[in-house]
Order: C-alpha cells, then structure tokens, then sequence
C-alpha cells in the first residue's frame, strides 16, 4: 500500500504513527512541548477504530506505572512527557527494564534543570543514556531528527523494545516536536491479538505461572540476573548501532551531533565547504548503542572533532571515550532553550579546533 | 532553490498560519518545507514568528539566522529583524503602526499596506492572505492556484465557502504591494 503524506507537527506524527504502528496502549499527561501528542490521540479517539486506548493518567507516575502494567500483559504500550515529566518517570522507567518489558517512551526535551524554560534542549543525553533511574540498566535510545523520523520511529522503537524485551527511548526535542515537515506514513497496521509467551495473562493448565518482577532478594539470582541483562547489552551493542555520515568521506574535521543539532551542523557543514573547509558529520541516530567504533575509525582520518549538542557537554563524554585521545575533540552547545545556529557552529570549529 | 523566511508580526494576526498556509502550498508543488514556530509563552498581543524553508532539496537547518526574505509586522518585529536578512534580500512590511521605517540599502523593500486594505474590503480575517499575495508578487515561488489547493485540503469542509474571499485578499495583496527600495 502507498504511505499517506502530510504536512505535520514532530508531535502529531509520533501520536499518528503510534495509532498506525498497531499499539495497544497510550497513557500520558500534558506537559509542553508535547502535549500534542496526548491532544492529537484524544481527538483521533482510535479506540472507535484500531481498539487503541488512549488514557491521560493523574500523573506523570500514573502513566509510566499504567505503562508497566500493559507492558506485562504483552501489550504494544508507550508514554510520552518532556525533561521534567520524565524525571517523575524514572523509577517505573527502572522497574521496566529490571522486569525487562518491552515499551516505548518519547521524550520531547526541553531545558532544565528544574522546571527550567519550555524551549528546546539536549541536556537529557545522560539521563537517557547512563541510566537515569537506579540500577544497572539500559534504555535502547533512538534520536530522530525530522518528523518523518518521528513517525518512522516509532514502528521501529516497538520492533526493537519487543525483540529485547527492553524499554525503548526517542530522545526528541521541542524543535522537532513542534516543527512541521512533510511526513509519509505507513499504512495502519493491525493490533496483535497472540501474546508473547512470557506475558501475564492468565495461567492456563498447560504452563507454569508467568511472573514479571524486578524482585529477588536472593542476592545470586539479582547478580545472575544483572549478568543476563548486561549479556543482553552488549548483543544490542554489537547489532543496533544506527547512524548517517554526511560528506565524511573526504572530511578533514568531525562534526557530531544528533537530532536537531545534526540538522543544524548539516547547514554548517555546506557553510564549511563553501568557505573550502572539508567537513563532515557523523550523526548518531541509536545513542544508545552509541557509535564508538565508526567514530574512532574516523577519528584516525581527520584532523579534529566537534562535538555538537544542546547542553553544556554531556555526547561529548562518549565522543572522547570513542576517539581515545587521538586527536582533539571539543564540545559545542548553547543553553537553556537556545538552538545554535549553523553559523555558530562554524565560527566554533574554527576557532576551537582548526586554529586551536 | 531554497527559500528562507521569517514571519513576524503580533500573536493573532495570523502569522503562524499564514507560514502553515505557504508550506502546504509547496507540498502541493512537491517542494520540501520546514515550519519552525517560536512556540515561547505567546498569547494575543505578543509577538510571533515563525521560520518558514521552502526548497527543490532536503532542508538541513529548520532553524536559520539569515533570511532570504523577512515579512514583517509590527514595529518590534521590524526592530528585531531588519539586521537578519540577507543583503540583496527581501523585506515585506505592512506600514501600519510602523513610526520607525526600514533603513537598509542593500536590500529591497517592499510595503504592503494589508490592515488597511483588510479594513476596506470589511474583512479583517483576510489580513494575513494580502500580505502573502504580496509576497507571491515579489517571489513567485509559490502559485495562488496550489495556495487555493492547499486551503481546501487543510480547511475542514464547513470552511471551504471563505476559500473565495481568500482568493480575492491574496488578489489584492498582489495588486497593491509597492517597492519602497531596491537593493543596490
């Protein structure tokens, strides 16, 4: 079937794509600049049509919990929330990847700390990435940087989260989810009616009971657990990196940057090659799995590296672990809801990395 | 070809419609777009703008420091955005309320008196729609045949009867936008 296009919010077509992707489940609360995503699925009212709910919880606690709950019984559920709605998630964030259960979370950042402004921000990397709740745990996160990718994503986040059992994370920012672009969506899928075997779902006579905890108080089991879980990891590590190059075959100096900073350093790329500066991008589309290895394979070809990211440096930590000091790796981001230009990149990369 | 433009002016008149208005109409010539609104505490009264990009190639940068064309307003908007467009570039301005007139000279200048016209033709609605007529008259990159087309997609039906009166008011604007300077 021929995919639909239209002209859309980031916001609107994660809440399309997630009705056309077959979920079963949207629990969330409103929070700018996301509340799109919560209005565009109540006004859709998809449970007269694919049988999605569609539920705006008493809180952002209620909604990540609501999640866990459907997320056990095998069912395709997600939540949505922006920086400080999703601090209030992470310890049921948490919960669901010890119980490893599949979901998805979009997060549309916004700055902080604190309630902090309403406008776009990257300043949740290491909350996304390193953990955010407790425990030793991974969230595969997935980075768009259009409103295709909004959409596109979210087929993909369900596909990922369901194979691994694991939470699944589109780090998105108030840039993407308020910008409209032109969007093909797929066609609507359907529901999926046959459970996984491990859901809950009522035990019938023929198996043993299904149980989804994080519990064990036996401290074996927790590490033979832990050790599973991180064994998980790693094959995610080794199979899921995601990523785009653009115009690094020939570059002399690295930008890297993801979702609304890659769009921004494409632009300051052009502007570097006009002025006969060879540069290029490396995007990271998964962050987690981050590319290490394409970066420090480019690290050994050029001359230094620019990492770009709306937050005080927070990529730039695995950047650095990635090139391991072969050549000079900066950071560059403003703060605070303040999108950097392409021009400011350029100005940054020549004054910090070719003069510097 | 790409095409950078800021539209500004205060919350109410139109201006994030008017750039939603001028995306569809080069989605409907298979053009890409970019919509990029300020999305800050605005209400009725403040300001607003919005980045609109229309380009024949993917759109890197939705958000841009430099435009190829600037439609302008109200006063704060003209005071905050002259120094942003590019020289040998575009400035629209509606003259009403504006006690401080563009000054540049490497760019052109163009005024487009839309409220008053809006007031004239007793539909103040319309407003917007003049001022992309001008705009359309100075950079044809869109044609008012796919604006037309655009407004009957993104309307819902009980709206398509004001498509007419947007028809003339987009008219209008490309009859009596004038050009104050030429870029030299």
């Amino acid at each position: 079937m021929e995919k639909e296009l239209r002209l859309m919010k980031g916001n609107e077509a994660v809440a399309e794509a997630a009705i056309r992707a077959g979920a079963d489940g949207y629990f969330g609360y409103p929070i700018t600049p996301q509340s799109e995503i919560l209005e565009y699925l109540m006004e859709a009212n998809p449970s007269q049509t694919t049988g999605m709910v569609v539920l705006q919880a008493e809180s952002e606690v209620a909604a990540i919990n609501m999640v866990y709950g459907g997320a056990a019984c095998g069912k395709k559920v997600m939540t949505s929330s922006s920086s400080p709605g999703i601090s209030l998630k992470q310890e049921g964030i948490s919960y669901i990847a010890g119980a490893e259960l599949p979901c998805l979370i979009v997060n549309v950042v916004r700055g902080g700390p604190g309630l902090g402004t309403i406008q776009p921000a990257q300043s949740d990397y290491f909350q996304s990435v390193k953990g955010g709740g407790h425990g030793d745990y991974h969230m595969i996160v997935l980075a768009p940087a259009s409103v295709q990718e909004m959409a596109d994503f979210v087929d993909l986040s369900f596909e990922l989260a369901f194979k691994y059992r694991n939470p699944v994370m589109m780090l998105s920012d108030g840039a993407i989810g308020q910008m409209m672009e032109k969007v093909y969506l797929s066609p609507q899928k359907e529901r999926v009616k046959v459970f996984p075997e491990w859901a809950t779902t009522g035990k019938p006579p023929t198996r043993a009971r299904n149980i989804i905890t994080s519990l064990d108080l036996d401290s074996d089991g927790m590490e033979q657990h832990n050790r599973d879980l991180q064994a998980k990891y790693q094959v995610i590590r080794e199979k899921e990196v995601r990523l785009e190059e653009f115009q690094t075959s020939d570059a002399e100096y690295l930008l890297v940057a993801y979702g609304t900073s890659a769009r921004v350093c494409q632009k300051a790329v052009q502007l570097l090659r006009a002025q006969g500066i060879k540069a290029g991008l490396l995007r990271p589309i998964t962050l987690f799995p981050f590319p290490t290895k394409r970066i420090s394979e480019l690290a050994s070809k050029v001359k230094g590296i620019l990492s770009v990211e709306m937050s005080a440096g927070q990529m730039v930590e695995d950047v650095l672990l990635a090139v391991n000091g072969k050549v000079p790796v900066k950071h560059f981001g403003r703060l605070g809801g303040i999108v950097t230009t392409p021009e400011e990149v350029v100005d940054n990369l020549k004054s910090e990395i070719i003069k510097g | 070809m790409t095409e950078e433009i800021i539209i500004a002016g205060f919350g109410g008149q139109g201006v994030l419609s008017m750039g939603k208005i001028m995306a569809y109409s080069a989605v409907m010539q298979d053009m890409e777009v970019s919509w990029m609104p300020s999305y800050g505490p605005e209400m009725r009264g403040g300001t607003a703008n919005v980045t609109v990009i229309l380009s024949t190639d993917r759109i890197s940068s939705p958000i841009v420091k430099h435009f190829d064309t600037a439609i302008i307003l109200n006063q704060q908007s003209l005071d905050k955005f002259e120094s942003s467009v590019k020289p040998g570039g575009v400035l629209i301005y509606d003259g009403n309320g504006i006690t401080r007139h563009p000054e540049r000279k490497d760019i052109s200048i163009y005024r487009v008196d839309a409220t008053e016209e809006a007031a004239r033709m007793n539909s103040p609605k319309t407003f917007n729609m003049i001022v992309l007529g001008g705009f359309i008259k100075v950079k044809p990159i869109i044609k008012i045949e796919n604006v037309l087309k655009g407004l009957k997609k993104s309307l819902p039906e009980r709206y398509h009867n004001l498509i007419p009166m947007n028809e003339k008011a987009l008219i209008r604007g490309e009859e009596i936008i004038k050009e104050v300077h030429k870029a030299k």
